[in-house]
């Protein structure tokens, strides 16, 4: 770890001041940002402390949804009455990521900031476009059993590791964030990036930017939905493959359907198109499986992570089988 | 009466110290004017180091020095300086003793600093620049370089018994088939540390994470030229090792050097990540040919293992001995060759060569019993063997069979069907399988302490090591039992290199040999408790031998009549209130080269696999283990539980994964390289077989610490195939190879 | 040829070496005032500052959880966070939690389930399993298991600290 200086932030518009020197960031939860300053991975040479901030409430909003306050803890967010009743894809997801101590710290701006964890990432030694653009990708020939095969591109196969943000794509969220230009709202299927030929960058956040809140709207799919996680052990790891399915039904007839993928590339995934086939069609195996067919359209292996193609598209059919509840075992 | 303390569950003795943090692991003793080490590693796998620019860390306020090849010390130069006593035959590794760079990660320089923080970043300056040279690190790919090492680690290969090729081709069922058992690292949840203190007079005393605290005296000793006298290393906890505190470790070396030249007090922690820069379990290939008679009896087995080894060691493990051990098969040949390639030497992990060698041969077996139509647990019973076919010796105790009785019947084994997918809950497919597995029951010479203080009080010592196995607690019943005190009277001390001379830690050797050496001081200590009762002015003890006399409650009495007895403090206070001392060395008895000993295991498991998405859940275990008297079954039941977690890991989560491009082991940390948690384990039962044995050492226990985990991998994936029918020979068995 | 960490990456405001200041950490209800830089995690002031070494670096990176200490009454990793941004919180380490002599009854279940074998995880999952009950939100076995996964054990002692678990839930056995 390479010095720093440190301050406290007691509001958001000193806070977005402080971090707009070179080399700044935000420390809240900490919990991805210390691991890999420690590995030298990241060097901030200054860090804004902002858990003083008043952004750690979770409030209903006019608009029947609710308001996420970006430094709720995820525990606190997973364990929210409202969280569970009306949103419980969400509190789902956030109980299949991490540990009980890391969801306890981790905060809901930070969850959507986490790091690759991309093996090459994480080792200073070998290149990484990531972590040093124009270096090279080691893991596109390389070991690449946890990348990416969606939406890749020749610099960059890395995965966004989030099980949280993968629910709140499926939910449709909107990132609340002010920096020195304004407050301003973006959906949250544009607030990740894929990598293209900037992988350096994970997010449309800019530097001077602090997220604030983030906003899910009214429906929340309480009757229908799954969050399914799949994995090398029975907890604490990453998704190889993760699905949020959220099904809104009119007795066995889809009116609405969402699916986000996790595990598979830069971003949570999501293909409107393919959620379109479902639309006013019978819940069944038979049309889960064209769904899922459609939407692996494109994907690409890189060898140690071929399988993740056939496991994506039959984890999208078990978990719109569990939304359906056509599976007892939930 | 007098109390049984071995057989007796019994809480361990350190209990208290562990969990309220009191107990001192090698880098939490307190040292005045500590300095820290942080280990800079090398960023390629083979090549010179063209240059190594220090200035910029050594331009840190706080920074002492930063030690490279470069401004290094004079080393001895004899490879039987740096030799310690697990070191395989070759070259040792020695730290920073030039610009080579043999493998990935190989440390090149330590800085150190005052504070832990300013020399983990004064690492980050140090700037190295290199010229790569070609590695080879991928075994399969270097096969066909494979050779025998002119000296084998461990007893070389059985010579060929009958003609097994012969028989195989005459064979009515053959089995040909090749598995692969990947490279594992050790990762006890300690990192290995040690804190290296210079003292005025030129003495160190060390603090160390290590399986032998004698092992790495002499280590240092001889790699510095410090007489051993002037070399005492102290390690009374060890958080968990597996093997890999079997040798001295790299900063073991780096904080004595630090230490003596800065003539100050050095603590070196490796980090998590460097916990994958030094000896694995090594990636091993296994051709196994096996030919049965059309009713079930083997014919043949070939049993041929390819293994990575360094270019500067050959390590070698017992993986081809089991068909010997476990098979009654008159026509056997086996082979264990090396490939040398650019990685660290592999060390010795839990159940070396057993659980590589069992894995294979149990799955094997399994595959035979379903071409055989025969049940497996039956299959086994037709080719039993009660003698040791490698050494042609009887077994001087076998209960294998009572071990598929009793786990069989626990299990509900009978109820199996032979059919693969035959069982299945929603889309969850349903296996159940068994395996067996043996591990050998070693004594080695071991000597022991004792003091008996005027209040009664005993203190046992001996320089082994508590790994976690419970040394401290068996030692204690032991001690407590042959004495005829209570248990709470007793202290057992390990862990300090001046205490008598105990082997290392390892090999399930503890009990048998410490805990012989502990008995017989202990009755040492009685034979002169009875010459001092003989002084007493009319001592009716005055014409008993030390058989005459029995020991219980704190009491020495003639055992014939009872009646007569005495306090061992009365008899103490003969001596003008001067504690009692003895010492003893036991090596194990000749009767014992007649036989084989080894403990045995059969373990059943039950697994569900998603038909769809491949994912295992092992969702029963029952491991049957015969292993001889077990001195604390407590903590030998925590044992066996143990090795069913390790069993897991190596079944379905474990791999050390290499990149070959770089020549990288890339799962360096925790988050990649997957241990079992806490979800991942379901219903463990484990049944102790009972098992008297006279000859294996004179407490007739044949040591836990490996039995638990041989058998348990090959279990689980014989489940795996009865869920699913599909046949994984490549290990972890993870959720892609089952879709 | 290979090269690394070249100088020269470092931005022009990084300081030389980070200042100390004084950073009051409470620990088991005492304030200790340490002179702390801001790199300093809460582990490393407990471990190399405050010298209570029951709290155990497993892994440095929030991995394993041998580090896990009450915050608040709450489980975190102390590895992976600031010591300067934990001013004034209640910290409970392993070593605050026998009262008196007597021993915490999550730790004597500890001993009386031989829930470990080398001891180097046990800290973290006394304090994880004091931790659980009082978040109140384990149910079911299933969920102590998850819960609890956030501890590794290599030893594999998870059948015993289950029962541990199961036994602490229903005494309710909390701070």
């Amino acid at each position: 770890m390479r010095p720093f200086t440190f301050t406290q932030a007691q509001n958001v518009d000193t806070a977005v001041r402080e971090v707009s020197s070179d080399g700044a960031k935000f420390i809240a939860g900490g919990t991805n940002l210390l691991d890999l300053m420690k590995i030298d991975v990241m060097q901030p040479s200054h860090l804004v402390d902002i858990t003083q901030i008043a952004l750690d409430t979770i409030e209903e909003t006019e608009a029947g949804g609710l308001r996420l306050g970006a430094l709720v803890k995820n525990a606190d967010t997973a364990y929210h009455e409202l969280v569970e009743t009306r949103y419980p894809l969400l509190s789902h997801a956030i109980l299949a990521g991490a540990t009980a101590q890391l969801r306890n710290m981790a905060t809901d701006g930070g969850n959507l900031l986490q790091r690759t964890r991309c093996y090459y990432f994480y080792d200073t030694h070998t290149p990484c476009n990531k972590r040093e653009p124009g270096s090279g990708c080691s893991a596109i020939k390389g070991y690449n059993r946890d990348l990416a095969i969606l939406g890749t591109s020749e610099h960059c196969i890395a995965t966004h590791p989030s099980d949280m943000c993968v629910a709140l794509a499926a939910l449709e969220a909107t990132v609340h964030v002010t920096g020195k230009s304004g407050e301003r709202a973006i959906p949250f299927a544009d607030f990740h990036r894929l990598p293209g030929d900037t992988p350096h960058l994970d997010s449309n956040l800019q530097p001077d930017e602090i997220i604030t809140s983030i906003e899910l709207p009214a429906q929340g799919f309480a009757r229908n939905y799954t969050y399914l996680k799949l994995r090398d052990r029975a907890s604490y790891a990453f998704a190889l493959v993760s699905v949020a399915a959220a099904l809104e039904l009119e007795g066995n007839t889809v009116k609405e359907a969402r699916i986000a993928l996790g595990g598979v590339a830069h971003k949570p995934w999501r293909v409107p198109e393919a959620e379109a086939l479902l639309q006013g069609q019978t819940a069944s195996r038979e049309n889960f499986q064209k769904v899922a067919e459609a939407y692996l359209q494109g994907a690409q292996g890189f060898g140690h992570n071929n399988f993740k193609i056939e496991l994506a598209k039959r984890a999208i059919v078990r978990a719109l089988e569990k939304a359906t509840k056509m599976e007892a075992t939930a | 009466m007098k109390e049984h303390y071995t057989g007796t569950a019994t809480n361990r003795v350190d209990g208290r110290a562990k969990v309220t943090g009191e107990a001192k692991y090698a880098a939490e003793f307190e040292v005045p004017d500590l300095l820290y080490g942080v280990v800079v590693n090398s960023a390629i796998s083979k090549g010179k180091i063209t240059r190594i620019d220090t200035s910029a860390a050594l331009a840190l306020p706080g920074v002492h020095q930063v030690f490279t090849h470069e401004n290094r010390p004079g080393y001895t130069w004899l490879d039987s300086h740096y030799q310690d006593e697990d070191s395989p035959p070759g070259s040792p590794f020695r730290p920073l003793y030039n610009n080579e760079i043999k493998f990935s990660m190989q440390p090149i320089a330590l800085v150190v600093a005052d504070t832990f923080e300013l020399a983990r970043y004064a690492a980050l300056l140090v700037h190295a620049e290199y010229e790569s040279q070609p590695h080879e690190t991928d075994l399969e790919a270097n096969l066909p370089k494979a050779y025998k090492p002119k000296k084998y680690k461990s007893p070389p290969p059985s010579d060929p018994r009958g003609d097994a090729p012969g028989a195989f081709a005459a064979a009515e069922v053959k089995l040909e088939e090749a598995y692969a058992h990947p490279a594992h690292h050790h990762n006890p949840m300690e990192m290995h540390a040690s804190i290296a203190i210079w003292q005025e007079s030129g003495k160190l005393t060390i603090y160390d994470k290590i399986q032998g605290v004698q092992n790495s005296q002499k280590y240092i000793s001889n790699a510095f030229g410090v007489p051993q006298e002037d070399v005492q290393v102290i390690s009374p906890f060890v958080g968990g090792a597996f093997g890999s505190g079997l040798r001295p470790q790299y900063q073991l070396f780096l904080a004595v050097l630090a230490a003596k030249e800065l003539k100050r007090a050095v603590k070196v922690v490796l980090t998590r990540q460097q916990m994958f820069s030094f000896g694995h379990r090594p990636f091993t290939i296994q051709r196994l040919a096996i030919g049965a008679s059309a009713d079930g009896k083997l014919e043949s087995i070939s049993h041929n293992a390819f293994a990575e080894t360094s270019r500067f060691e050959d390590y070698n493990e017992d993986v081809v001995i089991w068909p010997g051990v476990l098979y009654n098969c008159e026509n056997v040949e086996v082979s264990h060759q090396l490939v040398g390639l650019d990685v660290y030497t592999p060390l010795d992990m839990r159940a070396p060569g057993g659980t590589t060698g069992t894995f294979a041969l149990e799955i094997a077996m399994d595959e035979m019993a379903y071409k055989l139509n025969m049940d497996p647990v039956e299959f086994r019973l037709k080719n039993y063997t009660d003698k040791d076919l490698n050494k042609d010796k009887p077994h001087s105790s076998k209960e294998l069979k009572e071990c598929y009785r009793q786990g069989a019947e626990r299990f509900g084994w009978a109820k199996r069907k032979m059919e693969p997918r035959s069982m299945k809950e929603g889309h969850q497919l349903i296996g159940w399988g068994m395996a067996h597995g043996a591990w050998e029951a070693q004594q080695q010479e071991a000597a022991a302490k004792a003091v008996l203080s005027p209040t009664g009080k005993l203190t046992v010592s001996s320089a082994t090591a508590d790994i976690g196995t419970g040394t401290y607690t068996v030692m204690s019943q032991i001690a407590a039992e042959t004495m005829g005190i209570a248990l709470e009277d007793v202290t057992f001390e390990l862990g300090d290199s001046t205490q008598p001379k105990s082997p290392l830690e390892g090999g399930s050797w503890t009990v048998s040999s410490v805990g012989s050496a502990v008995k017989l001081v202990c009755e040492k200590l009685q034979e002169q408790l009875l010459k001092l009762a003989q002084k007493m002015e009319n001592s009716p003890f005055s014409d008993a031998k030390i058989e005459d006399v029995s020991f219980e409650n704190g009491q020495m009495f003639l055992t014939q009549a009872p009646a007569t007895s005495i306090s061992l403090q009365a008899i103490l206070a003969q001596d003008e209130g001067q504690p009692l001392e003895a010492e003893a060395s036991q090596k194990p008895d000749k009767k014992q080269k007649n036989y084989s000993s080894y403990s045995h295991s059969a373990t059943f498991v039950e697994v569900k696999v998603d038909e769809d998405l491949g994912t295992v859940k092992v969702t029963r275990i029952v491991s049957a283990v015969a292993a001889g008297r077990i001195i604390n079954p407590k903590t030998g039941r925590s044992q066996i539980l143990g090795g069913a977690v390790w069993g897991i890991g190596v079944a379905l989560e474990e791999h050390t994964v290499l990149d070959h491009t770089i020549g990288r082991f890339m799962t360096h940390d925790l988050d990649k390289y997957h241990l079992p948690v806490n979800a991942d384990v379901h219903e463990t039962d484990v049944i102790f077989v009972e098992e008297k044995d006279e000859i294996v050492n004179p407490l007739g226990a044949k040591g836990l610490g490996e039995i638990g985990i041989v058998s348990v991998a090959p279990a689980i994936a014989n489940a795996v195939f009865h869920a699913t029918g599909k046949r994984i020979r490549e290990l972890p068995i993870t959720l892609d190879k089952l879709m | 040829m290979h090269t690394e960490n070249s100088p020269g990456t470092e931005t022009a405001v990084r300081p030389l070496l980070p200042e100390t200041r004084t950073v009051t950490l409470r620990v088991n209800g005492t304030s200790h005032q340490l002179q702390l830089a801001p790199w300093t995690s809460v582990l490393d002031a407990l471990r190399e500052h405050l010298h209570l070494t029951g709290t155990k670096k497993g892994c440095d990176h929030g991995q394993c959880g041998a580090c896990t200490v009450l915050l608040d009454g709450k489980r975190i990793n102390s590895c992976l966070t600031l010591a300067v941004m934990q001013e004034n919180k209640e910290i409970t380490t392993v070593e605050g939690l026998a009262q008196n002599g007597e021993l915490h009854p999550v730790q004597q279940a500890f001993i009386d389930h031989d829930a470990f074998q080398c001891g180097y995880c046990t800290p973290g999952q006394i304090c994880s399993v004091i931790g659980m009950v009082n978040e109140g939100k384990a149910k079911t076995l299933d969920d102590i298991k998850d819960l609890m996964s956030g501890n590794i054990c290599r030893c594999g002692a998870y059948v015993n600290i289950v029962k541990v678990a199961q036994e602490a839930l229903e005494k309710n056995t909390g701070l």
